[in-house]
């Protein structure tokens, strides 16, 4: 069975929903009736006989949120994290998709480990998960992987990555960017160029040197985003930036924008509101790579998120077990998990300071990372798992119920993710996700997992 | 006083007045027929050295067996993720036998700071990966202000490999709340990149340097350094950032020559400079135990098993203070008072002078 006859079938089965009162992401208010799974109806004073009612006051519908860059773990790393909990995780942040990081064990490099992650997401059945495939074989740098092979897979790959290297070389980037034209992919880089940066631990800047860490320059991504966009220029081809941490980063994205060149960019959750002063204490929870960086390059960040120069946000949820992040610093794991927190971080860093409104919110989070990942039904290949759509009569019904006027501490012993090591731990966050709809059936209800 | 000694930033002026003039007082116990004190008896340092450093190791040593404390070595060499015991397991154990204050010397940066979370003791960085030795630069600053009598306003320039350099970090912090003006000179590959941030000067030029400066410390040129494009030769290294003897011809007559060694002679200092007067490298040495046997006392709270928080004002106390004076040697206390407080005083008014008092009686 594929994946369309799979989907086709899950639609049909689906049960009737009234969601009421709900305000939309323009601030109409609206009811909302999901049935099929889909959206049948929007408007108010709606009815819908024998179906489940769901009182929308207070609360905000925005479509189903769309991660590009999760680290799911499985297979290889289930200490850290599985397909189940990680969807678990990403469903309780209020995600209907998210894209699995090809650097498992083994490597996502060929038709059959993409196709395995692709499966367990499926038996998982949380949200859609969308491998990433490996540019290089083994994530090596040398080879390239049988992307073609992934990309005809039942696992439909459009994004390749090596994420968590770069694939440094410059003619190995070219000819990755070329090839994967000829089925409409793209590449995410990882940009750090990596003889800037050997054995880097923290931003170099003046924490790295009063810490005595060796520095990351910011340099080591920008020298990369800028020959990225260059060599995308020159072959015509698509270029997704990861994890955009530096300030130069933005103007660089920006002006490569600017030429028309097809050039995205996300950023994390993280990087839009921590800075590198919080390694003062060495505590590896704040670990990351690309790593925090100064108040100036959270600034410039959003404000290139609130622009558009940046498209979308994406977590690099980075599950680590206890034992890995309980270390010394340098020997600490890079990475920090999000999934559970992404949205009311960018609640906390974008809306409640002004820059974005909730249907920026709506497009930064869902309709462009959908687009980028092709999952807005562009791409007929992909027709089965559309997602980032406005939620209008005729969309698949994923979308996430969210209350802004909540707000709470985040305690990681209550997240789904099997690790805790989030750097918001103890922060308080506004917002709380209410319920998440994939495909018309509820993935989470109360704030908590309805299956 | 703190609990933990970790960064020269830790310390107050006043704070590390009082080791420097503590360290001080225990000098003068060298030179005593019997050497030891009874302050620390029945507390247990470990010296827990995951680098190989003897000289390091064996100066805390002999300032916990000074003071009469038991101490454990444990050498965790090599020790990491991947190999061993993690450095929390290995805290928990130390905790459980007991530990009283833990020395630690780690390859990595901010291991003592992990410690402190896992350990109920005290703990005393002896050094962590590239970034502070702050005992080190204690006993430099107890060097100086022996030498030439004084750290305020002191010229002094730290020149080498800053970058990656321990020494120099807790230098800079503890020499500019102790009021000396320092300069750091290297090549500008070994600086880091936000040096301008720092409260020193920078120069480029050792020569230019050396006619200004009180006290010039030279940086141990590490091996690995030499391959990674930092400079392009040893040679050249030498040649423009070493002392040799046409180059301390430039300093002042009373200026003096330090290097936390091991030394590379030849390289950063050339042999007749490392073994001129102005030299005071193997007064370093001996300094050190002095300085750690003062921070040990301290950061311990002397002979209150329950003083992990022993300030400062507790020091000069009912329990340490002018009462227990009668015995002390007024000439020393008198010293001590010039160095601390740059007046005379009484000696009942001394927070040190206790030092005496039991100096004399573990003579007894």
């Amino acid at each position: 069975m594929t994946g369309r006859d799979m989907a086709a079938s899950e639609l049909a089965g689906s049960g009737t929903w009234l969601i009421s009162g709900v305000r939309l992401a323009d601030g109409e208010l609206a009811d909302l009736i999901l049935a099929g799974g889909r959206i049948t109806e929007t408007g108010t004073g709606l009815t819908a006989a024998g179906a489940r009612v769901l009182d929308g006051a207070g609360l905000i519908a925005l479509p189903g949120l769309v991660d590009l860059h999760a680290h799911l773990r499985e297979p290889g790393r289930e200490d850290a994290e599985t397909v189940l909990t990680g969807t678990r995780a990403a469903a309780l942040g209020g995600y209907t998709a998210v894209h699995a990081m090809a650097n498992t064990t083994p490597v996502a490099d060929t038709a059959g480990v993409v196709e395995q992650i692709w499966r367990l997401g499926r038996q998982a059945g949380l949200c859609d998960v969308r491998p990433v495939g490996a540019v290089t074989s083994g994530l090596e740098g040398r080879q390239l992987a049988e992307l073609g092979a992934m990309a005809d897979s039942a696992a439909q790959v459009r994004i390749f990555s090596d994420d968590g290297r770069c694939v440094s070389d410059a003619m190995l980037m070219r000819r990755a960017l070329e090839y994967v034209k000829a089925f409409g992919g793209v590449i995410a880089q990882h940009a750090q160029e990596p003889r800037l940066t050997d054995a880097a631990q923290l931003n170099e800047g003046e924490m790295s040197g009063l810490l005595g860490l060796t520095g990351w320059p910011a340099v080591a991504e920008e020298a990369i985003i800028a020959r990225d966009c260059l060599l995308a220029a020159h072959v015509g081809a698509a270029l997704h930036v990861c994890h955009v941490s530096t300030a130069g980063s933005v103007e660089i994205i920006r002006w490569a924008k600017s030429k028309g060149w097809r050039v995205t960019a996300e950023v994390t959750p993280h990087h839009l509101m921590l800075t590198d002063d919080l390694a003062a204490n060495y505590d590896p929870v704040y670990k990351v790579n690309p790593p925090l960086r100064t108040r100036a390059d959270v600034a410039a960040l959003r404000a290139g998120l609130a622009d558009g120069t940046i498209d979308c946000v994406a977590t690099d949820h980075a599950p680590h077990p206890v034992e890995d992040k309980e270390t010394e610093w340098q020997v600490a794991a890079f990475g920090m998990t999000g999934l559970e927190t992404a949205l009311r971080v960018v609640h906390a860093t974008m809306v409640e300071t002004g820059l974005l409104d909730w249907a920026g919110v709506a497009d930064r989070m869902s309709a462009r990372p959908a687009a980028i990942g092709q999952l807005d039904g562009n791409s007929p290949a992909l027709s089965a798992a559309l997602h980032g759509r406005p939620l209008d009569p005729g969309s698949p019904a994923n979308l996430v119920l969210y209350d802004p006027a909540a707000r709470s501490i985040v305690d990681p012993a209550q997240h789904a993710s099997r690790s805790r090591n989030t750097p918001f731990a103890g922060m308080g966050l506004p917002g709380q996700v209410i319920a998440t709809f994939l495909r018309g059936e509820p993935t989470v209800l109360d704030g908590k997992l309805a299956r | 006083m703190i609990r933990h000694l970790i960064s020269a930033a830790d310390l107050s002026r006043d704070d590390a007045l009082l080791i420097l003039d503590t360290a001080g007082e225990l000098a003068q116990m060298a030179d005593r027929p019997i050497r030891k004190l009874p302050t620390l008896r029945g507390r247990t340092v470990v010296n827990l050295f995951y680098e190989d450093s003897t000289r390091t190791r064996i100066s805390f040593e002999a300032a916990a067996k000074r003071l009469s404390a038991d101490v454990i070595n444990f050498s965790a060499k090599g020790s990491s993720v991947a190999k061993g015991e993690s450095l929390k397991d290995t805290a928990l154990t130390l905790e459980a036998m007991g530990a009283d204050a833990v020395v630690i010397r780690h390859q990595a940066s901010g291991a003592p700071h992990r410690l402190t979370g896992w350990v109920r003791g005290s703990v005393v960085n002896a050094g962590d990966g590239t970034h502070e030795h702050p005992t080190q630069a204690l006993l430099d600053a107890f060097t100086m202000r022996r030498r030439l009598g004084r750290l305020d306003g002191l010229r002094v320039a730290i020149v080498g490999d800053v970058l990656h350099s321990r020494v120099a970090r807790s230098n800079v912090l503890l020499l500019h709340t102790l009021g000396a003006d320092v300069t750091l000179v290297a090549p500008p590959t070994l600086l880091p990149v936000a040096v301008s941030a720092w409260p020193c000067e920078v120069s480029y030029d050792l020569s230019t340097v050396l006619p200004k400066t009180d006290v010039v410390m030279m940086l141990r040129v590490q091996a690995e350094r030499m391959n990674a494009a930092y400079f392009p030769t040893v040679r050249e290294y030498s040649r423009r950032y070493g002392l040799d003897a046409a180059r301390m011809a430039l300093l002042p007559d009373h200026a003096i020559v330090m290097h936390p060694g091991p030394m590379n002679r030849g390289v950063e200092i050339a042999a007749e400079v490392a073994d001129s007067g102005r030299s005071t490298i193997v007064e370093q040495v001996a300094n050190g135990v002095s300085v750690r046997m003062a921070v040990l006392y301290l950061l311990l709270g002397g002979a209150d098993p329950a003083g992990a928080e022993l300030g400062g004002a507790e020091l000069g106390g009912a329990e340490l203070g002018g009462a227990e004076l009668g015995g002390a040697d007024p000439g020393t206390a008198e010293v001590l008072a010039g160095r601390a407080g740059g007046g005379r005083a009484s000696p009942g008014q001394l927070r040190v002078g206790w030092l005496s008092g039991e100096a004399s009686e573990a003579a007894r």
